[in-house]
């Protein structure tokens, strides 16, 4: 135990660091859940107001804000992630034998499956980015290179799989906020008897509002129909521009 | 009362080990779930078989000794009971009760519910106590302590170092007794001055031991016999942070 050739090894090393790790990178991906869904919730509002905003999003900094943001949310993520595994071998290996009969006194099943509920939201992520980041799909791709991301988001949202999955990741990801934003409050130390209660509440409230507010898009869009008919308006512009050699539509197309 | 005992036995660390079923007929209902137990041996014995193996000693939920898992739960889901200290009129006749040792890697199981819990004195010895100092004890009212904190301070010492919170954890972490035997002389005078060196040697032991990580669930302070809170917990992870960033630094 001599002082530290390296206190970061030591920090990454112990049960307590490490979890400090997972409560910051957690820290972290929660304001991000909170910006992502403002942003979102100008899909509402109308589709310059949106795709401003995703206009604004790629052009901040010259451009490097999107990257600078990006790097560190995979950073962020890798560390989250690692830490989270290493923890949850740990802990398993903590108890070889299990108990016959096995029972529990208060702890939520939510904060009993963790690692689940966050490997799911893992697989959604990947999924999420091949979707609407890197557009795997072509006429996706050609709405966002002709800056309509409001069409390119209603379009994404037409096929009912894609909806299903959607919802089920946004119900684990409820699962896991419900646990995980009390559990910052515990990990950093910032929680009291007086503040249980509050915390509790505010991370339940958190969870729920980031499940209502992320669903509330991909039900409007196909059980609803929201947008479809501008959407497919919008996609024969671009597609008559594609046609006509164009990069950029033409001003007035952008109006409602 | 009549019940049916599902109990936990193994002849060694290195046996597998097995739940046994017996019958415990006749069962007084004053009786603690410790005098069920000796009923049940007293007939074992006289019918020529090896008495069930269990811990106690106070039985009077003082001394942490008496480490039976009740039905999934350390010392049964009574709140705030030692498993001495839990009475059969908290059972109906006719029920099964399962009987397991407390489980963690960190508690080698020497033989059926009695398990090795020496890994707490090896945290105790690496920060949880306070140096000697020489010289005649000066007035106590030199030492002012606020109410709020003698509370707390005295909160945390009621830790009877039982084991019961690592037991019920889901990982086995032995969060809620470190921190418990770190904040009750954490928080006083006496062992302020040594607080940084005690949370980073008792963290460090409680690591090398192979007890968990905490994932916040909170079963530890469910079953705790003197209710220990996990507000200790909070505290020792920030504690923690705060003398490892001065270790690094000073
Ligand atoms: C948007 C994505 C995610 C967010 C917002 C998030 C958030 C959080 C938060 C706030 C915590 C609590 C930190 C603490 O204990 O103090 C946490 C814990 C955890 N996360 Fe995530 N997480 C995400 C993705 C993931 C992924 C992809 C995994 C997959 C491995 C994962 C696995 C875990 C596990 C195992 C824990 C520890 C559980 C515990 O300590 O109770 N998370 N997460
Ligand atoms: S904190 Fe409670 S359960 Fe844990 S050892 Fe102390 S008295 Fe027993
Ligand atoms: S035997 Fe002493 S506390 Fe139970």
């Amino acid at each position: 135990m001599s002082s530290s050739t390296c206190s970061i090894c030591h920090f990454w090393q112990s049960s307590i660091g490490k979890k400090i790790v997972v409560a910051l990178t957690g820290a972290y991906l929660v304001f991000f859940l909170a910006g992502h869904l403002v942003g979102n919730m100008l899909i509402y509002q109308s589709s310059e107001a949106f795709n401003h905003y995703a206009e604004f999003l790629h052009t901040m900094l010259h451009g490097w804000g999107i990257w600078i943001f990006r790097i560190i949310m995979l950073v962020a993520l890798v560390l989250h992630i690692i830490a989270t595994i290493q923890l949850t071998a740990a802990n398993r290996a903590a108890r070889p034998r299990r108990y016959q009969r096995e029972a529990t006194m208060v702890a939520p099943r939510s904060s009993r499956m963790m690692i689940w509920s966050g490997l799911t939201v893992l697989v959604f992520f990947v999924f999420h980015i091949l979707h609407y980041t890197v557009r795997v799909q072509s006429d996706l791709q050609v709405l966002a290179d002709f800056k309509q991301n409001w069409a390119m988001t209603i379009a994404g949202f037409q096929n009912l799989l894609v909806v299903l999955f959607y919802i089920l990741a946004m119900a684990l990801l409820c699962s896991h906020l419900s646990h995980g934003v009390g559990s910052i409050f515990q990990t950093l130390g910032l929680r009291t008897k007086k503040t249980a209660k509050g915390i509790q509440l505010f991370s339940k409230a958190y969870s729920l509002i980031i499940f209502v507010g992320f669903i509330s898009i991909p039900i409007s869009v196909y059980f609803f129909g929201m947008g479809k008919k501008e959407m497919e308006a919008t996609k024969a512009k671009v597609e008559a521009a594609v046609q006509a050699g164009l990069t950029e539509l033409p001003e007035q197309d952008n109006a409602h | 009362m009549n019940l049916t005992l599902k109990v936990w036995r193994q002849k060694s660390v290195h046996d597998d080990g097995l739940i046994e079923t017996y019958q415990a007929k006749d069962i007084p209902i004053e009786a603690s779930f410790l005098e069920m137990l000796d009923i049940v041996n007293q007939r074992i014995i006289i019918d020529g078989g090896e008495p069930i193996h269990f811990d106690y000693d106070c039985r009077e939920g003082i001394c942490g000794q008496c480490s039976l898992t009740i039905n999934g739960i350390p010392h049964s889901k009574e709140r705030g009971v030692t498993a001495c200290q839990l009475h059969m009129r908290k059972f109906k006749d006719g029920d099964t009760i399962w009987i397991e040792p407390f489980r963690a890697k960190a508690f080698p199981l020497q033989r059926d519910l009695m398990v090795d819990r020496s890994a707490f004195d090896r945290i105790i010895a690496a920060g949880g106590f306070i140096d000697v100092r020489t010289g005649s004890a000066q007035d106590a009212n030199n030492l002012p302590v606020a109410k709020t904190r003698a509370d707390s301070a005295m909160d945390a010492a009621a830790c009877i170092g039982c084991g019961a919170c690592v037991a019920a954890c889901k990982n086995a972490s032995a969060m809620l007794f470190v921190s418990a035997k770190a904040a009750h002389l954490n928080l006083l005078p006496q062992g302020a001055p040594e607080k940084d060196k005690r949370v980073l040697g008792m963290v460090r032991q409680m690591d090398a031991e192979g007890f968990g990580n905490c994932t916040n669930l909170y079963e530890c302070e469910a079953v705790c016999p003197k209710e220990i809170s996990t507000e200790n917990i909070a505290r020792l992870n920030r504690d923690y942070a705060v003398a490892l960033a001065k270790e690094a630094t000073v």
